[in-house]
């Protein structure tokens, strides 16, 4: 198959074989489960458990709330401890809302629904389903599947990507998947396909991948599942851009995939549609690798959502040495953490403890103007001139430059010659933009308050003197009525 | 608790510091060529132009409370002044080398800001100063391969005595001076112009700017490393190349042919060494293939039709300040927008 | 050649002067748009901590160049950009104290329920009624800090405003003076 041109990318060390052999193992059952009640893009989930009540393993615990939005279900069988602030991994550092469970032990299953022929089912079923599991994408952006069916089916998909490019150096939770579990995939994928009516089904994998390539290549032999190799570099598990490799073609900005008819998701994805459609489970658990250098024991760990990292390092062996930086996910997009007893959740592919060497950062010096940055941005983007408009506060400057268009996939960052801190300073300014929107909004919205006051006012006011005009003309009329009736009686009488 | 650091947790073993390593490295091979062809005198120009650089600037970063390590640590100033003794004239005195070193990490650099800020290369602002302001010294030229003793040479640096018998003039000063003489261009070359001594560099010239095949190779050990990329270097010598073929077939004896043009003056060591400078060339590749291309155009206008023999420098400058406006108008395209910014049509396809 | 040269300059000038006083007759802007324009800018709860009457005299102040970008202490920084833009004229923020976005906030323990700052406050984001505790609208308030000077207690305080899980985003990096 052809394929197509990326712009830009770069090459980081893989660092994949620390874990690529390791087997998914099941982590053992926690004590305790402190599970989130934001695990998706959108609206968080509203509990539907009080503290006390006992909930099954796969129970709705949670339920979505407004139109993106996803579903939560207990990982484990229990009793609901605690509702309220936990420790998450928000890079603000701010605790989450989040529903803890103290496992019985048991991990009793709630009855579950099998579908023998899942092709019966008809597309807007399945989406249901699939929404009723909970499912958002497991790639990290965790956008709710079902939602993302739905709109496919409607504006008519022709092509369905299944991204299995894991080019976050480390991370092997999808190759490993992709090797153990393929037909389970290749079922999920059929059933996708199936779900948006797609013609056409690529899965996208890296070709440092060759194990989950022949896996994959074996599971779908027969079917429309086509298999194809990409070359390894970053970004190309990206969404936009691992639709231009395959398809030559690319997303407008500021629109979605599907506006070019083609619907991306992720491996791991399609194995979580594949486990709620045939066999009525919802999404409880997913694939993590813990790894970095200064964990003892890298390896690929299946854990229940809501388990504290601290027991995936735990099982792990703990840390070979101190960690420099703990993250969750890859190095390039993955999010710091300092408080392991953070739980896992639906997006996390990675608990990583690195060590100073790995991270390779040093102090910012001055931009040389080196343009590393333009040639290894995927985008096109000119990433030296919107930093250096961010830093004199010129965020329209910046805007102006693209900085909407920018994927925030670190690539400028990780090239840096002088280490600055290039994505760091679109995140600021996107989220400032953000927060001067809001504002925005909140300044319109009282001044409107402060005009319906005023008006308000005025028209006490006016009411108060059209009352106190109308009383007086009252007066008047009964002095005046009285004076004629006197006037009146006077003549009547004299 | 210390701030979250944000993503990326990896990062390209690559610093300032061994980006201009490397840049000095490549030099190396052409600098020692240009001590063996022209002696001590050479050596000492090159060490009192470094010292000098390294001096002035730590002197100004401390007038502006600056640290001074890291600003000389980053390597820039040594480079600067190291290109720039290369481009004078081996014999120069002592002096030329410190005012030019001085201008150019001071007035060509650190007035601007510091490393990134400045709008014109330092190394070629300093020549051009020089070269009009000294212009007695800075065309004195020397033929190769005399070797005065050390201490010789100190008295040709130092107290600026001149030695007999030295006084010679570069090729492209010679064709000039012959020039208006109404001396035709195959006359003027004759026994002048030796192709494989001009390839080996073993002619008259500046001191690190003869050796072309060395600086072609310090140049392509850049591009292999990915420090610069071939679009400007090859944009120049095409902009050299293309219109001295042109003329030169229509009107030999008027116009020297492509390879006089390439092997002579500061061209190599321009296009590979000087208008590669990140901070005074553009963003793209492609804007970076029209500067140099304007580079090269210059180059050879100022050559055949200036009034100073070499053109280069100029030419440098020149570009530099068209930077701006070639960074304004040549951007990339971005993903998902067609070339003026608007986005993609939806098209399901 | 010199009589030439004074001449010529002469008359240029006159030309371009006449040019000038003709354009300035008939390309005259009747009224000034700028006051409605700039008091749009402003957050319109006409609390006078400018020292004008209201968000219409400011306005009309710094249409007229009288008052400077920085005078108004609700909007902050982002106001004194958007104005300095929007006049046209550098913004010297160096004098600008801003405390980020701020929010009344009401100590109940000491409130005693006099009403006072509810009368007051422009965008009515204040509720209560007498003898009982007043409550802060939030999004409404502007931190005009006008109830905080009527409180009689002390009891209303302008806060910044906390940091939560959706208002959060990343500071501006740190990266010296020169980077």
């Amino acid at each position: 198959m052809k394929l197509f041109d990326l712009r830009g990318g770069v090459h980081p060390e893989g660092k994949k074989n620390l874990s690529d052999e390791r087997h998914i193992r099941a982590l053992p059952l926690p004590k305790k489960l402190y599970v989130p009640l934001q695990q998706h893009i959108g609206a968080p989930a509203a509990p539907v458990v009080n503290v006390g009540d006992k909930v099954l393993k796969g129970q709705l615990i949670a339920t979505a709330q407004g139109a993106v939005s996803s579903s939560i279900h207990a990982p484990t069988s229990g009793t609901v401890v605690a509702l309220g602030d936990h420790a998450g991994p928000h890079p603000s550092g701010l605790p989450v809302p989040t529903i803890t469970l103290e496992s019985d032990g048991e991990d009793k299953w709630i009855a579950t629904e099998a579908v023998a022929d899942p092709f019966a089912l008809t597309p807007e079923d399945i989406a249901a389903r699939v929404g009723a599991a909970g499912i958002v994408g497991l790639g990290g952006a965790t956008f709710p599947a079902a939602l993302k069916l739905n709109l496919s089916r409607s504006s008519g998909v022709q092509t369905l990507i299944m991204n299995g490019g894991e080019c976050e150096p480390y991370l092997t939770c999808d190759d490993r998947i992709m090797r153990e579990r393929a037909a389970g995939i290749v079922e999920g994928i059929r059933l996708i396909a199936y779900a948006v009516a797609a013609k056409e089904i690529l899965v996208g994998i890296e070709d440092n991948k060759p194990e989950a390539i022949a896996a994959m290549q074996a599971a779908a032999q027969g079917t429309a599942v086509n298999v194809v190799a990409m070359p390894s570099m970053y970004p190309m598990g990206s969404e936009k851009q691992i639709i231009q490799v395959l398809t030559g073609r690319e997303v407008p900005a500021g629109g979605r995939p599907a506006d070019i008819g083609v619907l991306v998701h992720n491996v791991a994805t399609a194995f979580a549609v594949q486990q709620a459609i045939r066999f009525g489970k919802p999404l409880l658990s997913r694939i993590v690798t813990v790894s970095g250098g200064a964990i003892k024991t890298a390896c690929n760990v299946e854990a229940l959502v809501g388990t504290p990292v601290q027991e995936l390092i735990d099982f792990a062996d703990g840390y070979s040495q101190p960690a420099a930086r703990l993250v969750l996910g890859g190095p390039m997009m993955g999010q710091q953490f300092t408080n392991t007893n953070v739980p896992v959740l639906k997006g996390t592919s990675g608990v990583l403890a690195l060590m100073s060497t790995e991270i390779g950062q040093s102090e910012a010096s001055p931009c040389i103007r080196c343009s590393t940055c333009v040639r290894a941005c995927p985008v096109g983007l000119l990433p030296l001139e919107m930093a250096a408009h961010i830093r004199t506060s010129d965020l329209a400057g910046a805007v102006a430059l693209g900085l909407k268009d920018c994927i925030a996939c670190g690539s400028c960052s990780y090239v840096c010659p002088a280490h600055i801190p290039l994505v760091h300073f679109f995140n600021y300014a996107k989220g400032d933009l953000a927060a001067q929107e809001r504002s925005k909004l909140k300044q319109e919205a009282t001044k409107k308050l402060a005009d319906a006051r005023l008006e308000r006012i005025a028209r006490i006011e006016r009411e108060r003197a059209e009352a106190a005009a109308k009383r007086k003309a009252a007066r008047e009329a009964k002095e005046r009525a009285a004076k004629e009736a006197a006037a009146k009686a006077a003549t009547e009488t004299g | 608790m210390n701030p979250i650091a944000h993503s990326p947790h990896a990062h390209a073993p690559v610093s300032i510091g061994k980006v201009m390593a490397t840049v000095l490295l490549a030099l190396v091979p052409a600098t020692l060529f240009g001590f063996w062809l022209y002696g001590w005198p050479a050596v000492n120009l090159w060490a009192v132009s470094l010292i000098a650089a390294i001096v002035g600037e730590a002197f100004v970063v401390r007038l502006q409370d600056r640290k001074v390590r890291p600003v000389l640590m980053d390597g820039s100033g040594i480079l600067t002044a190291w290109l720039l003794a290369l481009s004078l004239p081996p014999y120069a005195p002592w002096w030329i080398a410190v005012l030019g070193s001085l201008f150019a990490v001071i007035i060509g650099k650190q007035v601007f800001g510091g490393l990134g800020q400045n709008v014109f290369n330092p190394a070629m602002a300093a020549r051009v100063m020089l070269l009009i302001s000294f212009p007695l010294e800075m065309t004195s030229w020397v033929a190769p391969s005399q070797s005065p003793g050390l201490l010789d040479s100190l008295r040709i640096t130092f107290l600026s005595q001149p030695v007999d018998g030295m006084a010679s003039a570069s090729l492209l000063g010679h064709v000039k001076t012959e020039f208006t003489r109404g001396i035709g261009l195959d006359q003027a070359l004759a026994g002048y112009y030796a192709p494989l001594d001009m390839l080996w560099g073993s002619r008259t010239g500046s001191l690190g700017e003869t050796a072309a095949v060395l600086l072609l190779i310090g140049g392509l050990f850049l591009i292999a490393r990915r420090i610069i990329t071939w679009h400007a270097p090859v944009a120049m010598l095409l902009g050299v190349a293309v219109p001295a073929l042109l003329f030169n077939t229509i009107d030999a004896n008027h116009y020297a042919g492509p390879m006089v043009h390439l092997l002579s003056g500061g061209l190599m060591l321009g296009a590979f060494f000087i208008i590669t400078d990140p901070v005074t060339s553009p963003n793209t590749a492609m804007g970076q293939f029209i500067f140099g291309l304007g580079c090269g155009l210059l180059t050879w206008i100022i050559r055949t039709w200036g009034g100073y023999p070499e053109g280069v420098a100029f030419a440098v400058l020149l570009m530099n300040a068209a930077t701006p406006i070639i960074d304004q108008y040549v951007k990339p395209r971005i993903y998902g927008r067609d070339r003026k910014g608007a986005a993609l049509p939806a098209n399901k396809g | 050649m010199l009589v030439a040269a004074i001449f010529s300059l002469t008359v240029l000038g006159a030309v371009f002067g006449l040019l000038l006083g003709v354009a300035a007759r008939y390309l005259k802007v009747e009224g000034n748009p700028l006051v409605a324009e700039i008091e749009k800018l402003l957050p319109g709860s006409q609390c006078g901590q400018c020292g004008y009457p209201g968000c219409t005299g400011a306005a009309q102040a710094l249409a007229e160049g009288n008052a400077a970008v920085t005078l108004c202490p609700p909007g902050g920084v982002a106001l004194a950009q958007a104005l300095a833009a929007k006049l046209g004229v550098e913004a010297d923020l160096s004098g600008v104290e801003d405390k980020g976005p701020m929010i009344a906030e009401i100590k109940e323990e000491i409130c005693i329920g006099c009403t006072r700052c509810f009368k007051v406050c422009p965008t009515d984001a204040i509720m209560g009624a007498a003898q009982q505790i007043h409550v802060v609208f939030r999004e409404a308030c502007t931190a005009c800090g006008k109830c905080e000077a009527v409180c009689p207690t002390e009891s209303v305080k302008l806060q910044p405003i906390p940091v939560t899980l959706q208002s959060w985003h990343w500071h501006k990096p740190q990266t010296g003076s020169t980077a």
